[in-house]
């Protein structure tokens, strides 16, 4: 069988899917960042109507990948496939958005990488020809989050400097094969992330757990495609946050492959301003979702971004292992975007 | 990794620490200064508001000196309580850290935030099993020490 791989760990994709639309639905904390402008839509109250944090999350996954599959000019019927996750404990908030869009639907865990996970295996699926049109959704909220993985809200601890503060919101892209639609850029290139661990056990340190994962991935990234990092406009990170990112500056230039300050930046970083209090900026599934989804794409509509490397990162944690003692295995997916020529 | 009494190789080790200084390098602190400064301003004055509804008992409500220092406490309770429930206390403990806790403030919010929180799933598995899930810790380990110290002090008084 021929096959679409380059050097050890790439996958290339001949029949480069189309990125139809995206669209994303932040809360109010993020409605008052940076990124406002960028949003389709900005929903103050927490529970977004309903009466728990998981179905409000769940319902920010539906509304975000029904607007998405709306400005695709498609229906929910033509979908092939819906690939999504969060957070939550099995993953609820991706599968009770999925009860309601009755797309066939394949719930994915990869913690903040999920976005990433998504749009790489949707990319597959369309380039294969195993779908004509597929869905990739993920989120987060800050209120399900805390209480899963920290504290009931009200309680009155302070957070670490190091702690990331997580994203209320949903992002969902449309992927798809058919020629005939305009796109807003093309996936390229994959670059499937492995487990990288250096034995950091601070649940409050998660950028510091995730940096070498996206090092070892933008590395053999690079040395499979014979990129560097030149080659993109913008290199963008998942949730590594503050120091991530510069623990992740500081591995490639002991590589021998800086980056570039300015055209590589975290999407914790990006959505939300110094002066929000959030210490090293934003976390969760949705944060990657949304900064790709809203901001992302539409700098590509406007002709701003050429050729992006997107790489969410994940800290595969749960509070039972940290509780056990053991360190947090980091991960990180790469996917190239380019411009549709 | 499966094998419990592997430990990494001396050269993945010094990769490791490495890492790991490259981490603390980069990792911003937590001020302390300004921490213990917090802490003091607002625990003080928590206790200071203490000190009021004890002068307050004595001195207005008649009361004698034990049942004004209960008065005190239930009354910091009620008001930790009455400030959780209205959203405020948890950004009083993010600014105050310690300072809002030590005081029997921090008990309060222990066991508000978690009833707040754990509602919906129920008012026996929800509420009920996760009441404690804060407090629960300190309590159980509070009273072991204290009957530890309680035996130590009891053998002292026979022997001594």
């Amino acid at each position: 069988m021929p096959t679409n791989r380059i050097g050890q760990s790439t996958i290339v994709l001949p029949g480069r899917p189309r990125i139809l639309a995206g669209a994303s639905i932040a809360g109010k904390k993020e409605g008052e960042g940076p990124l406002r402008g960028d949003f389709d839509q900005i929903i103050e109250d927490d529970l977004f109507g309903e009466e728990s944090w998981e179905k409000a999350e769940s319902r920010f996954q539906y509304e975000a990948a029904t607007a998405a599959i709306a400005k695709a000019g498609l229906t929910p019927a033509q979908l092939d496939v819906a690939l999504g996750g969060d957070l939550l404990n099995q993953i609820m908030a991706a599968s009770m958005a999925a009860r309601e869009l009755h797309i066939p639907f394949l719930g994915l865990y990869g913690a903040c990488s999920t976005m990433a996970e998504s749009l790489c295996i949707a990319s597959m699926l369309v380039d294969g020809g195993y779908a004509r049109h597929a869905l990739c959704t993920a989120s987060s909220h800050f209120c399900t989050a805390e209480r899963q993985y920290r504290f009931p809200l009200e309680y009155g601890c302070q957070r670490p400097p190091t702690a990331q503060w997580t994203v209320t919101g949903a992002g969902s892209i449309v992927v798809s094969g058919d020629d005939t639609r305009p796109a807003l850029c093309r996936a390229t290139h994959v670059t499937i992330g492995r487990i990288v661990d250096m034995a950091i056990k601070d649940a409050n340190n998660m950028g510091a757990a995730m940096a070498p994962a996206a090092a070892d991935t933008l590395t053999r990234h690079f040395a499979d495609t014979g990129r560097s990092p030149a080659d993109y406009d913008l290199i963008l990170t998942g949730d590594l946050g503050r120091v991530g990112h510069d623990v992740l500056l500081a591995l490639m230039q002991e590589r021998g492959m800086p980056l570039d300050p300015t055209r590589c930046t975290d999407c914790g970083l990006e959505i939300f301003a110094p002066g929000q209090d959030t210490h090293c900026g934003g976390s969760g599934c949705g944060c990657s979702a949304v900064v790709l989804s809203g901001h992302i794409l539409r700098r590509f509509r406007e002709g701003d971004l050429r050729r992006v490397l997107f790489m969410a990162t994940g800290a595969l944690l749960s509070p039972t292992t940290s509780q056990q003692g053991e360190s947090i295995p980091g991960i990180a997916h790469a996917i190239a975007l380019e411009a549709d020529a | 990794m499966f094998d419990k009494k592997a430990k990494p190789s001396p050269r993945r080790q010094a990769v490791l620490d490495r890492y790991s200084a490259l981490v603390d390098r980069l990792s911003p602190r937590s001020k302390m200064g300004q921490g213990l400064f917090r802490a003091f301003v607002v625990g003080g004055a928590i206790c200071t508001l203490g000190q009021g509804f004890i002068e307050l008992g004595l001195h207005c409500l008649d009361m004698t000196v034990a049942a004004a220092s209960t008065f005190a406490s239930v009354m910091i309770v009620l008001l930790t309580a009455a400030l959780t429930g209205a959203g405020v206390f948890d950004k009083i403990g993010q600014y105050a850290g310690a300072g809002a806790f030590v005081p029997i403030s921090g008990f309060a919010n222990a066991m508000v935030s978690p009833a707040m929180e754990f509602t919906r799933e129920g008012l026996v598995l929800g509420l009920g099993a996760k009441l404690f899930t804060i407090a629960g810790p300190v309590l159980v380990w509070g009273v072991s020490a204290s009957v530890v110290y309680g035996v130590i002090y009891w053998l002292i008084t026979i022997l001594g």
